[in-house]
């Protein structure tokens, strides 16, 4: 198919499916026309294994000129790969959810949330600029938040929802900046076009920030060490989502950012350091756990994190080997650990639990199940003829030939090794020990699941095998163009499913033994120093962090917040004053012009005398009546300096204004108390000098302000045209009527609200407490 | 406040204060005055007419509550401002009769913008102290 | 004259906020009004100040032949002073309201909003 008919059906799929998921939860469709919602996913993903891909072109929907905010898509090896699994898988948990959620409330609307990540999840693998791919990133936090959430009045599900989105969201947001950083580097968010100015970013002096940030939002999103916690966490989700967002897809999104960028970033050795060191230590570190663990759920949670360390460590190891091994193991990884979940979630739901102490020898009454998982757990082990056993070769061979450092390919191995004995006992004990023949089986007449509960499952573990025999399936398609694009040139390697004995051979069958070993001896009580690290790990320290937020807020708002509002605005005033202060001091030439000040007259003199005195009748007086009296004195003399400086308008509004104030003041006043007698304290001072200080600022910025030049550009542009285009000789009245109108016209509005309020507030209905009086 | 010299005064000094009143509001254009201090003329007006012979006389006098001037005054303001976009003008674009008319000048939308001014002031400033002077 | 202004205006100022710092509402409310008087006459020194030059276009001219005092300021304190009276009549009426309810004007004992 060509792409652009793939541009027209990727609009289409995206439409439908937000459609479909704003729709669904209001339609009360029954559980068996919900299940046909797979034919969404289903549809897409024929388009999507049809369609070729290409490295160079980008599709482009939306283009801007001054925003750096072009949508563009691009469908390479990668983007085929991510598509074909978000909608492959996607059509198979529809499936398989409509029948597992059958008889709950809600299933509509777990079904639209899926498809809404879908959604989103498709967006960010396929968008070719960093800031859309941002959007559709923080899309899929979101509806994993709604996801987790799900069975919305368990606290713990809530609690957990909160954590990974907190986590994620976090992530995101550094990743954000890291985004920003990197764009303003290169000068671009298309990604395709940052590959090509690879040289300006590396040796930017912002590239270690944005490196890190980058990674910071790739390593909460794939619950990196010592971002992992959320991750088990999210297993409170209903076990459908658990296996499509938080083993499948939506955790790798993590890992597909760094494929992503990997040709950008491979160059560098703090990459390379920091991808292997914590993608090592996580793998080891959740595989370790994830032996401790009893609930099927938080076993697969556990490998997964582990697995995903893989990912991140493969891909810091670079070179065409690791790519290789990375760009199979992802799709290996999604095959047998979605099945691995769905057969986890069809035992509960036929059981009524995932706890593997209480289940026994249910391979006689569930066959179907024990072939899943022992398929499952075969790939997850790496048996041949599995696909599993191909891809754990070439984890091998790339640590085998890591030669960047002196004993690198042992250590590299040695960490592979162990962690892949660890998986591999965690898998029999979901896949096999549950099944495991015994004399008094747990559950001996249970009932049959129905065909869709088991039918997905089977067929991702079956295609494990079935791609493993036949690795040529997947090796021109898949395997080849994903390896090109993340690293960057192109690749092409042929995978075989039998070496003949050598060094990879004698490897693979100690991991198998190792892991047998441990699977057969491993005793289940959890060791002391895995319960301390688990009581003071990364969890409690962001529990910490949060309590001690809290409690800070709490703090602050009961001292800054306590209701007096003498201290509001003495804090407001003390910083307005110190800021102002410090500018304006800073500026000020204290030049005062005598040739550009005009004299006093007799007249002058006396009005301000009066007005300075009743401004300080006005402070100290100690009656209310006084007070208000002169403070109307302080108004009529304003009123005649306006006069004297040819300023009529304003003398006449301020005489009118001015008297209705003093009569406002008296209509109320005769009803409020007295003023408070207070002594003379220590606050006074304070407030004094703040407010002599704020005064004199003032006094000196208006003298300052004088001394300069004044700019008349837009008075004498008023003044010109008053008469000629307003037909109107008093400027003043032009301004505000004609000029300036609209805002006068604003501000009567303003003028009806405040008498609309004052007429409220007095007519109101008064309450019991005030009818007392 | 009931003298029986403010109460003669304030019968002759209500209508003498309106029509200064009004001869502000329409002379603003070419000399000082306008919509603003002719509306607060007239609201000290009424106020006066109110100490003197108490507020329900002067409730009585006025037929309306000065609130309804309001509404009253804003439509004017806003469909003057409408009205050029009639002849296809943006909002509010200053309008003029041809000829000239004595006081007043030349006659155009300005002008019934500073009408709607003038009773927005009036029913404001007096809803605001007939309430006050009616709740104890 | 210039000077004696400055000096006005920074008097009101600081009596304004000496006055609003106060416990007592009425205080407050005339602190506040004696600030907006400083505020309207600050920004009418910034347009500079002239004698006997109102911005009036003479009679039997179009345009001005003469020196005229700046409008700009004029017309802002004018709307200002207009809104402050709103302003004000609501605060004094807020004032009184809240005295019914709680019987006292002393801002320092209404420190919870519950109680309104």
């Amino acid at each position: 198919m060509q792409l652009s008919g793939l541009i027209i059906t990727l609009i289409f799929t995206f439409i439908s499916l937000f459609i479909l998921a704003l729709a669904l939860p209001s339609a009360r469709v029954n559980s068996r026309r919900s299940a046909l919602s797979f034919l969404v996913p289903f549809s897409a993903f024929c388009v999507f294994a049809f369609a070729t891909p290409s490295t160079e072109q980008v599709i482009s929907l939306w283009e801007s000129n001054s925003l750096p905010f072009n949508i563009s898509f691009k469908y390479d090896g990668l983007a085929k790969l991510f598509s074909l699994l978000i909608t492959g898988i996607g059509t198979l948990i529809f499936l398989y959810a409509s029948a597992y959620m059958k008889n709950t409330k809600y299933t509509q609307r777990l079904l639209s949330f899926l498809l809404l990540f879908m959604g989103a999840m498709l967006g960010v693998v396929l968008s070719d600029n960093l800031l859309v791919l941002f959007l559709f990133w923080e899309l899929t936090s979101i509806s994993s938040f709604f996801l987790i959430g799900f069975k919305n009045e368990d606290d713990a599900s809530q609690k957990s929802a909160l954590q990974a989105l907190s986590i994620t969201g976090l992530g995101g947001l550094a990743m954000l900046g890291g985004f920003i950083l990197i764009g303003e580097m290169a000068q671009t968010y298309s990604i395709s076009q940052m590959l090509s100015h690879t040289d300006l970013i590396l040796e930017h002096p912002w590239f270690v920030p944005a490196l890190l940030l980058i990674l910071l939002g790739a390593f909460t999103k794939s619950a990196q060490f010592p971002f992992h916690f959320w991750l088990p966490g999210a297993m409170k989700a209903p076990t459908p989502v658990s296996a499509y967002l938080h083993s499948a897809t939506m955790v790798k999104a993590g890992v597909y950012l760094l494929a992503r960028l990997n040709p950008i970033f491979s160059q560098s050795e703090l990459w390379f350091i920091l991808l292997t060191s914590f993608g090592g230590l996580t793998m080891l570190y959740a595989a370790f756990q994830s032996l401790y663990k009893t609930d099927m759920k938080a076993i697969l949670a556990y490998t997964t994190v582990s697995a995903l360390g893989v990912m991140v460590f493969l891909i810091g190891m670079g070179g065409e080997q690791a790519i290789v091994a990375v760009s199979l193991f992802i799709l290996v990884h999604a095959l047998y650990k979605a099945a691995f979940f769905m057969l986890a979630g069809t035992i509960d739901h036929e059981t009524g639990t995932r706890d593997i102490r209480k289940l026994s020898g249910l391979g006689k009454s569930l066959p179907i199940l024990f072939g899943i998982g022992m398929l499952a757990a075969w790939s997850n082990g790496g048996i041949p003829p599995s696909i599993g056993f191909v891809g754990k070769d070439l984890i091998y061979e790339s640590t085998l030939n890591f030669q960047k450092f002196s004993y690198a390919p042992y250590i590299l191995t040695a960490i592979s090794w162990l962690t892949n004995s660890m998986l591999f006992a965690a898998g029999l004990l979901v896949g096999y020990l549950p099944f495991r023949k015994s004399s008094a089986p747990s559950h001996p007449d249970v009932h049959k699941p129905s065909l869709m509960l088991w039918l997905p499952p089977a067929l991702l573990a079956t295609m494990g095998i079935v791609f493993g025999v036949f690795p040529i399936l997947v090796e021109g398609s898949i395997v080849n163009p994903v390896a090109t694009a993340i690293a960057g040139v192109s690749i092409k390697t042929h995978l075989v499913l039998w070496h003949g004995f050598n060094t990879v051979l004698y490897i693979s069958l100690a991991t198998l033994s190792a892991g047998l070993i441990l699977y057969l001896f491993f005793q289940k009580k959890t060791p002391n120093w895995v319960t301390v690290a688990e009581k003071y790990g990364p969890r409690q320290a962001l529990h910490g962090i949060a309590n001690s937020f809290i409690s800070f807020s709490a703090w602050f708002t009961k001292t800054m917040q306590n209701g007096k509002l003498r201290l509001y605005l003495l804090v407001i005033l003390s910083v307005l004053g110190s800021l102002l202060g410090y500018v304006v001091l800073r500026e000020t030439t204290f030049v005062i012009d005598p040739q550009k000040l005009s004299e006093i007259t007799i007249y002058e003199g006396i009005t301000v005398g009066i007005l300075i005195t009743s401004i300080f009748l006005t402070l100290f007086s100690g009656s209310r009546l006084a007070a208000v009296a002169a403070m109307g004195v302080v108004g009529y003399t304003l009123c005649i300096i306006f006069v004297f400086y040819s300023a009529p308008d304003l003398a006449m509004t301020q005489f009118t204004i001015d008297t209705l104030t003093v009569i406002l003041f008296v209509l109320v006043l005769y009803r409020l108390p007295r003023f408070i007698r207070l002594d003379f304290s220590p606050r006074h001072i304070l407030d004094g000098v703040v407010a002599i200080g704020i005064g004199a600022l003032m006094s000196i910025i208006s003298l300052e302000v004088l001394h300069r030049s004044p700019v008349r550009e837009i008075s004498d542009f008023y003044a010109m045209n008053s008469y000629l285009l307003a037909k109107g000789k008093n400027v003043v009245n032009v301004i505000l009527v004609d000029f300036r109108g609209a805002d006068t016209l604003i501000e009567i509005v303003v003028l009806s609200i405040a008498a609309i309020g004052v007429y409220s507030l007095l007519k109101l209905r008064l309450r019991k407490n005030e009818k007392m009086e | 406040m009931n003298t029986i010299i403010l109460k003669t005064a304030s019968k002759y000094l209500l209508p003498l204060l309106l029509l200064f009143s009004v001869f502000i509001l329409l002379r603003g254009h070419y000399l000082p005055g306008g919509g603003f201090v002719g509306g607060l003329v007239a609201a000290i007006a009424f106020v006066l007419h109110a100490f003197a012979n108490g507020l329900p006389e002067t409730q009585r006098l006025m037929r309306i509550h000065p609130g309804f001037l309001m509404p009253v005054g804003l439509a004017i303001a806003f469909l003057s401002g409408i009205f050029p976009m009639l002849f296809d003008l943006p909002f509010m674009t200053g309008m003029w009769k041809k000829d000239p008319i004595p006081v007043i000048g030349s006659l155009g939308s300005a002008l019934f913008f500073d009408i709607g001014v003038y009773l927005v002031v009036i029913g404001s400033s007096l809803t605001i102290l007939f309430t006050i002077s009616e709740t104890k | 004259m210039e000077i004696l202004l400055a000096v006005t205006i920074g008097l009101l100022y600081a009596a304004g906020i000496f006055l609003i710092l106060r416990r007592s509402m009425v205080r407050l409310i005339i602190g506040l009004i004696l600030l907006g008087n400083g505020a309207n006459l600050l920004i009418f020194l910034l347009g500079r100040i002239s004698k006997g030059k109102p911005p009036i276009i003479p009679e039997d001219s179009k345009v001005f032949t003469d020196l005229y005092a700046d409008p700009i300021p004029q017309a802002l304190i004018l709307t200002a002073i207009v809104i402050s009276f709103g302003l004000q009549a609501y605060a004094i009426i807020l004032v009184k309201r809240a005295y019914r309810v709680t019987k006292t004007d002393d801002l320092e004992e209404m420190i919870t909003t519950d109680e309104l």
